[in-house]
């Protein structure tokens, strides 16, 4: 384990903004690390990598990483790294974001990228819920679970968020979780490695506000919650229909090639200029 | 005929303006009457090695600029009121993290979706106050064809120059009117690009506060790993609550334009020396007020005409001179609204000097017979 | 510099100068969408800025509906600076269709100049017009109505003179869709022709 934290270490603004703002035990810097294992794994020239994010809890991990790194306003992170990205395609642009500022105020953005398919890498850490704001429901939230906004029971249902980026046109889609570490690091690695759009769920904890609103426990116990309740995609294939019901399914959803976006722009350039 | 004079589209003009200005990122939604700025550069872009993206609405927009122009890229968009209203969002990020960025807002009838293909001007107070947070705009306003295509070019300079976003407000008569227009020869008008830093990326501060209040910007990728946020922050760009810093921060943004009111503010006046009434309006408006103007010195009437062309910031003391003519006893704010900047002139007026209101928002243009009747009314 | 070397119609008595408005000469060209006003009047400024080398102001009016809605197309033309940039007093008014006619004559001056289209405009408010069947000989001498606007674009510059001969050709040969250049050129000769003759009508 020395041997990782060293990685770690070498990717943190560890001097000039640590102690973070994160609670004890939260699972948004687990995925930090499956991060920084990832691009550092990758080699990628880290002038060349632009981390953006939106408003949130997890948005706030770029300002801790020693990258170019863009903290936006909420919803947006997508947008601005549509920006980035084709105005530089030689970047790597990783945008962090959350299951409110993704799906809620960001969900038109989050379908147009998938869409778009431009060479963005989207971390979306689902905590299903909005832990900043003090815990109101989000587009995830489960039916019937508590939030500081559903006292009486979520009244809604959830967004399903490799359907959507699926069916949305995402060319990568998968989900890890936070117990599930070296399959994470993998998952955002292949993420990265995709030339197109990628979105990687990564599902955490927040034991804080969801955790305890439902009575889940705390951090440990919703990480074993998670080690109980994952359920590899292979493995469900093999399974019957009843068994895989309530299940967090895990692995790659999807894995198709598309031509991407800056690459067709790029290549009309080209033509226009006779080259 | 010169093969560089055109009849060109006020539209055209904001695009002719941007290639010229050295555009390399547009980012826009469609919007009636700003479409053809997106169409045509669509088009141009693309040859030069630039980038057009349309996105999925104008807060997508605004945002893709501003991605785009920190990674050096000179970056637009256009849209008008409807779209405007969904921008001001991002162009209070763009203020507060310092980005340059051009906004082009083809003005028309409001309020809501309104009317989508007349003219009007109800979006000045709007470009000024759009955002929420204490701000300072810059708010540029062409009355002609060929001014929309320097003004575009000076939009993109004042951005660059103070690191800023920078409105240009037209409308929809000046959008879509056709007028001849010599295109400027190249050099004839100045381009300026942003400064870049030349210290090493350990003394690097993106937000530095300078005595002069300008400090250079680098780009993402030039190795300097910088953050940006939207979060009130130091000069390295991370969060601050200290409130020494937050103190520093809003007085930079703030004293960043304001001390440099002599360079950003252009006014200007004609007949003012002996004037007795003069006529106050900006934009299309302007054109008006001209031709009321002649028509009445040509009746021997001491009548003068101001018209801001930069509509924000206000540079009060230079328009205190200007009111404080020596025979000027009432000024006509005439005005596609129900009157925005008249407030501004009463603000800056003499006690003695009476304001009089010229408002016309059933979507047409306020006519020269109008002014004049009212400048009849005043003598 | 001013624009009394064109030749005015003498007996409609367009006249370019009055005390109100110096050196402008202003023109209406209204209808129906769909009748190609707008690019008319966006060939009729070309001509003037770009050939001619006038100062001149484009400028039009249309509802949310692209076909079948009143439309107009206005320009002002001048050899000085031009101010208000929409017409204040009409010098010339085309009106192809009997609700434009009806909407926009008073917005001529007194002594201003009225083309209607005699086939589609049948109640003319005032005994001094110019009638020309622009769209019936669309229809039969060249057998195309959408060249309409490109025949009142000729009839305009024989009897106004406000335009080069030159300067429509011009943009006529620069506007025209691919492969139609010959028609609307013919159109343009045609409506040149008729305008003389309907000139020559007044003056006799």
């Amino acid at each position: 384990m020395a041997q990782r934290s060293d990685i770690t270490h070498k990717y943190l603004r560890a001097k000039k903004k640590f102690p973070n703002v994160w609670c004890a035990g939260c699972g948004i810097g687990i995925v930090m690390g499956s991060l920084i294992r990832a691009i550092d794994k990758l080699e990628l020239d880290r002038d060349n990598v632009t981390l953006v994010s939106g408003i949130g809890c997890s948005s706030r991990m770029p300002v801790y990483l020693d990258f170019n790194t863009l903290h936006t306003t909420h919803g947006r992170a997508l947008a601005f790294a549509t920006g980035v990205k084709l105005a530089n395609p030689k970047m790597h642009v990783i945008v962090i974001t959350g299951d409110g500022d993704a799906l809620a105020i960001g969900g038109n953005h989050f379908i147009h990228s998938c869409r778009r398919n431009m060479d963005i890498t989207c971390i979306l850490i689902n905590n299903q819920i909005y832990g900043m704001t003090g815990g109101q429901f989000s587009p995830t939230t489960p039916t019937d679970s508590y939030a500081s906004t559903a006292p009486y029971g979520n009244k809604e249902y959830p967004f399903d968020i490799p359907k959507l980026a699926e069916a949305a046109g995402a060319t990568y889609v998968a989900r890890g979780t936070v117990y599930h570490v070296t399959q994470l690091d993998q998952l955002i690695y292949d993420g990265i490695k995709k030339r197109g759009f990628s979105l990687v769920e990564a599902f955490s904890n927040c034991h804080t506000y969801f955790g305890r609103l439902n009575r889940l426990g705390d951090s440990v116990k919703m990480l074993e919650d998670m080690k109980k309740n994952a359920l590899p995609l292979k493995a469900a294939a093999k399974m019957p229909p009843e068994k895989v019901q309530g299940k967090l399914l895990t692995g790659v959803f999807c894995d198709v090639e598309r031509e991407e976006y800056c690459d067709r722009y790029d290549a009309l350039i080209q033509s226009l200029q006779g080259k | 005929m010169a093969e560089n004079i055109r009849l060109m589209q006020g539209n055209e003009a904001v695009a002719e303006g941007a290639m010229i200005g050295g555009l390399r990122f547009f980012g826009g939604y469609p919007i009636t009457p700003s479409t053809e700025i997106a169409e045509i550069l669509a088009r141009r872009l693309p040859k030069v090695g630039g980038k057009f993206i349309q996105m999925e609405d104008e807060i997508a927009s605004v945002a893709a600029i501003i991605g785009a122009s920190l990674t050096g890229s000179k970056s637009m968009t256009a849209t008008s009121g409807p779209g405007f209203s969904l921008m001001v969002e991002g162009i209070g990020y763009a203020y507060m993290a310092e980005v340059p960025t051009v906004i082009v807002n083809v003005q028309r009838g409001g309020p809501s979706t309104g009317l989508p293909t007349k003219v009007s001007q109800s979006d000045t107070m709007q470009a000024r106050w759009g955002t929420h947070g204490d701000y300072i705009a810059i708010v540029l306003a062409p009355q002609s064809v060929r001014e929309t295509l320097d003004l575009t070019v000076r939009a993109m300079n004042l951005a660059e120059v103070y690191r800023t976003p920078v409105t240009l407000l037209t409308d929809e008569v000046l959008g879509h009117m056709r007028e001849k227009v010599t295109i400027p020869e190249e050099g004839e008008l100045e381009i300026i690009n942003r400064q870049k830093p030349d210290v090493p990326a350990s003394w690097y501060k993106h937000f530095e506060i300078t005595p002069n209040f300008k400090s250079p910007m680098a780009s993402f990728g030039d190795g300097y790993r910088f953050h940006v946020t939207g979060l009130t922050h130091d000069e390295e760009g991370f969060p601050t609550n200290k409130s020494v810093e937050i103190l520093a921060k809003l007085t930079k943004l703030r004293n960043k334009i304001m001390r440099y009111l002599d360079d950003i503010c252009q006014i200007e006046t004609d007949g003012m020396e002996d004037a007795h009434v003069a006529v106050y309006a900006y934009g299309i408006v302007a054109r008006a007020a001209r031709q009321a103007v002649q028509m009445a010195r040509a009746r021997r009437m001491k009548v003068g005409q101001i018209r801001p062309i930069t509509i924000w910031p206000s540079h009060d003391k230079k328009y205190r001179e200007i009111f404080s003519s020596k025979n000027l006893e009432a000024v006509i704010v005439a005005e596609l609204n129900q009157g925005q900047l008249v407030y501004e002139v009463q603000r800056l007026v003499p006690k003695h000097v009476e304001v009089i209101s010229l408002n016309r928002f059933d979507s047409e243009l306020i006519t020269p017979a109008q002014i004049l009747n009212k400048i009849k009314e005043v003598r | 510099m001013s624009m009394t070397s064109h030749p005015k119609p003498d007996k409609t008595g367009a006249s370019h100068t009055d005390s109100e408005s110096i050196d402008r000469y202003e023109i209406r060209l209204s209808g129906s969408g769909g009748q190609g006003l707008i690019l008319a009047g966006v060939m009729l400024a070309e001509a003037v800025a770009t050939v001619d080398g006038k100062n001149c102001v484009q400028t039009q009016s249309y509802g949310p509906e692209a076909r079948g809605g009143a439309s107009r197309a206005d320009v002002v033309i001048s050899s000085g600076e031009i101010y208000y940039p929409k017409p204040m007093q009409l010098d010339l008014l085309l009106a192809l269709s009997q609700e434009a006619c009806d909407n926009y004559y008073r917005d001529l001056k007194e002594n201003g100049l009225l083309i209607v289209d005699s086939h589609l405009v049948t109640q003319v408010p005032t005994t001094r017009w110019i009638g020309i069947p622009f769209s019936q000989l669309a229809r039969h001498e060249i057998g195309n109505t959408m060249v309409a606007n490109v025949i009142s674009l000729g009839a305009i510059c024989a009897i106004s003179g406000v335009v080069s001969e030159a300067g429509l050709i011009e943009v006529v040969k620069r506007r025209a869709p691919r492969g139609t250049e010959e028609k609307n050129l013919a159109a343009l000769q045609l409506g040149l022709t008729e305008g003389k003759k309907a000139k020559d009508r007044i003056r006799s």
